[in-house]
């Protein structure tokens, strides 16, 4: 299999397996229009299988978002053809609209506007709760 | 400018400073009586709660402001389906503080983002109360003498009370306190509390489902009401339902100075018998709720005396 290598823009590493088309989802990559290549399933030395994601534009890439889906994805960063920086990533502290509050007594089921908001309490056990009414994420 | 939302907003020095103005309120009240003149508190209570709102009411009064406000969301723009935000954003123009009670939880949160004045939440659903925690702060406090080294007992409902669960998030930064819980099985403090609140900062507790084996022990003994329709099946309840019921009887191995608290209304979990018992806090509590309020007020508002 042949995938062009990427001019400018970003390499996701180290997907778990299976992982690439929620990332694709819930960064909604659908609506880009550069090139853009999904691989599942590569071989890779540290996990046995990986996934991969790769973008060649340089978009705003929510660097939050990822780490809260898998921490242990890296971020490659990709000028002219060259890996400019590489970046780990960790939990992020709070993450906006990525997932929604489910308890029906919160005010997020009523006012639609709201961003969800949901903040890490618990790093060790990657507990995130709702801001407003303190529900743990699912 | 400062909020409050939950009672962990405030650190327990802020918590003892205003529990040291409450008692001077006490002590003086004509020195307070007029230091939030030409304020305007406004009483969004978007859920009926006559004695919550009451309280903060009388406490506005009591230091010389006005109130104004509604006391359900019928009466309210609410109903027409203004959002939470906009509301706080055109009462905020009309008031120097708002105290707001809301069906939704976290509702008083989304206002405190959005509002111009500060906001005490004065109830969000099962959420918080943070102003019933200080009511039972400051009774503690003026009956026992101290918030330290102390064994708390707390009967009844403690899976649903939110009163419960506040009062041991606020208790929990204090040092000597034991914790006794005394419930049926089906209303036991949830595991969350026990691993993010008693656990996590080291207190100890010990569970039980018999009030007359704890009661020796105790120096504060918490009721709350149990609800029958928090039990699956009616034979549960009919069958469980005294042993969590305050009488005469089952206060003769409780201590002489304990002190009872509840966070009314009561309906029968403390027997009228009770009510003259020197060691029935539950009426003073209620006093104690408006003069932590009129302290909290003008913390808020940043007003001396």
């Amino acid at each position: 299999m042949n995938i062009d290598s990427i001019k400018n823009g970003y390499v996701i590493d180290h997907i778990k397996p299976g992982m690439a088309l929620e990332i694709y989802r819930i960064l909604d990559l659908g609506r880009l229009d550069c090139h853009l290549a999904i691989i599942k399933n590569a071989v890779s030395g540290k996990m046995g299988k990986k996934d991969i994601i790769k973008i060649d534009e340089m978009i705003e890439l929510d660097l939050n978002v990822l780490g809260y889906i898998d921490p242990g994805i890296t971020v490659n960063v990709v000028k002219n053809g060259e890996i400019v920086d590489k970046r780990h990533l960790e939990l992020p502290e709070k993450i906006t609209n990525v997932i929604k509050c489910k308890n029906p007594r919160c005010i997020t089921s009523c006012e639609q506007e709201l961003d969800h908001v949901f903040k890490l309490t618990d790093r060790e056990n990657r507990v995130y709760r709702c801001i407003y009414c303190e529900s743990k994420a699912k | 400018m400062r909020h409050l939302i939950d009672i962990l907003d405030f650190t327990t020095d802020e918590i003892d400073a205003l529990l040291d103005r409450a008692d001077d309120i006490i002590a003086n009240p004509e020195k307070y009586q007029e230091v939030c003149k030409h304020k305007k508190l406004a009483t969004l209570f978007f859920e009926p709660s006559t004695r919550t709102r009451l309280s903060f009411e009388s406490a506005m009064l009591s230091l010389g402001g006005s109130v104004l406000g509604f006391s359900e969301a019928k009466s309210s723009s609410a109903s027409k389906g203004e959002s939470v935000s906009d509301t706080i954003q055109v009462v905020s123009a009309y008031s120097d503080i708002i105290a707001m009670r809301h069906p939704k939880e976290g509702a008083p949160l989304v206002a405190s983002f959005r509002s111009g004045v500060p906001i005490i939440n004065a109830g969000d659903g099962g959420h918080f109360h943070p102003t019933q925690t200080l009511t039972d702060l400051l009774t503690i406090r003026r009956e026992k003498g101290r918030l330290d080294n102390l064994t708390v007992g707390f009967c009844g409902d403690l899976k649903f009370g939110r009163t419960v669960h506040s009062l041991i998030s606020a208790l929990s930064r204090y040092t000597g306190i034991k914790i006794v819980l005394i419930s049926p099985d089906e209303l036991k403090l949830p595991t969350y509390m026990k691993t993010d609140v008693l656990d996590k900062n080291n207190m100890s507790y010990r569970e039980t489902t018999d009030l007359v084996e704890a009661m020796k022990e105790l120096d504060i003994l918490y009721m709350t009401r149990v609800q029958q329709e928090r039990f699956f099946n009616e034979a549960d309840y009919i069958r469980l339902k005294d042993s969590y019921i305050l009488t005469a009887k089952k206060m003769e191995s409780a201590k002489e100075d304990m002190c009872i608290l509840h966070p009314l209304p009561r309906v029968n979990e403390i027997s009228v018998e009770i009510d003259d018992d020197p060691r029935a806090c539950y009426f003073k509590q209620v006093a104690c709720g408006k003069f932590v309020r009129m302290a909290l007020i003008m913390k808020l508002l940043e007003v001396e005396a």
